[in-house]
């Protein structure tokens, strides 16, 4: 496979609802390109990770992923208030979420550390008031 | 165990993915936190939660977890039943709270099962 493949998704921050519908497609696409499972589930879940994080801490954002042929590469890139700590936010447990989202099962403090472990690298880029950025990338 | 089997332990009704009922599981994980979830579940098939929304759904599709029961006679809405039909998954209603309906299961030997990866 020479040339590269991409998926982009517009992530909808104002619905809480769909948070995820893009994780959700990328698995599809990865599974009837017919990856291993164990790839298909480490690149849907971190990108999960990064797409409900976009929705529930900066207002939606848009998510790109490009296949090509010794790895999948993952970018998170939202226009919300930044990741003052980045440190901090990595560690399990830590997590701003307020009292709402967390009775919808999200703010355990797990996402970030979770799209550590299950992907190869993961760069974060962070500015307060303009955005975050994250790319991450699973060697296949 | 098949997921009929579990059905009955917990004395769950079925709410969709009747098809599925002789599919065999291998082991449970019971949580409303779902980063939680994704941590730790490894080859896990089944998920027992309190909370209703879509996001469950995805969860478990994310884990290619194939059956989720929900705890204390909740119901989901239409649209989270939907959703589980696109993605083959088996929906489960038990009257049980969560804490007795994961000691059912692990005492007819359904385990648990998580390790973190790497
Ligand atoms: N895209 C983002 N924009 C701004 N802040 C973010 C973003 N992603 C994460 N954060 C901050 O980092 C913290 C930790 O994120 P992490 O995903 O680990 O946990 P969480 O989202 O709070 O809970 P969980 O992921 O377990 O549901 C968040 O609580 C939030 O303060
Ligand atoms: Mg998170």
């Amino acid at each position: 496979m020479e040339e590269q493949l991409r998926f982009r998704y517009e992530v909808d921050g104002d619905n809480f609802t769909s948070a995820g519908e893009a994780s959700v497609s990328v698995k599809k696409k990865l599974r009837q390109l017919g990856f291993a499972p164990e790839i298909i589930r480490r690149v849907s879940i971190a990108m999960y990770e990064g797409e409900i994080n976009m929705v529930i801490h900066a207002h939606g954002g848009r998510a790109d992923v490009v296949v090509s042929k010794d790895k999948i590469e993952i970018t998170l890139d939202d226009d919300g208030p930044g990741i003052p700590n980045v440190e901090l936010a990595m560690q399990e447990g830590f997590s701003t979420a307020p009292d709402n989202i967390r009775s919808l099962g999200f703010g355990a403090g797990m996402g970030l550390p979770n799209m550590k472990r299950y992907t190869d690298t993961m760069k974060i880029q962070t500015e307060l008031g303009k955005g975050t950025k994250i790319i991450m990338t699973v060697n296949i | 165990m098949k997921i009929k089997e579990i059905a009955k332990l917990l004395d769950a009704q079925v709410l969709c993915g009747d098809e599925f009922l002789d599919n065999e599981v291998y082991s449970a994980c019971g949580s409303d936190m779902m980063s939680d979830v994704l941590a730790f579940v490894k080859d896990q098939s089944i998920l027992l939660t309190g909370l209703l929304n879509s996001q469950v759904i995805r969860t478990a599709e994310m884990m290619d977890m194939r059956c989720i029961v929900f705890v204390r006679n909740k119901r989901p809405c239409a649209d989270v039943i939907e959703l589980a039909k696109e993605n083959g998954i088996t929906i489960l209603a038990s009257p049980d709270r969560m804490y007795e309906a994961c000691g059912r299961l692990y005492a007819a030997g359904l385990k648990g099962g998580c390790t973190s990866e790497k």
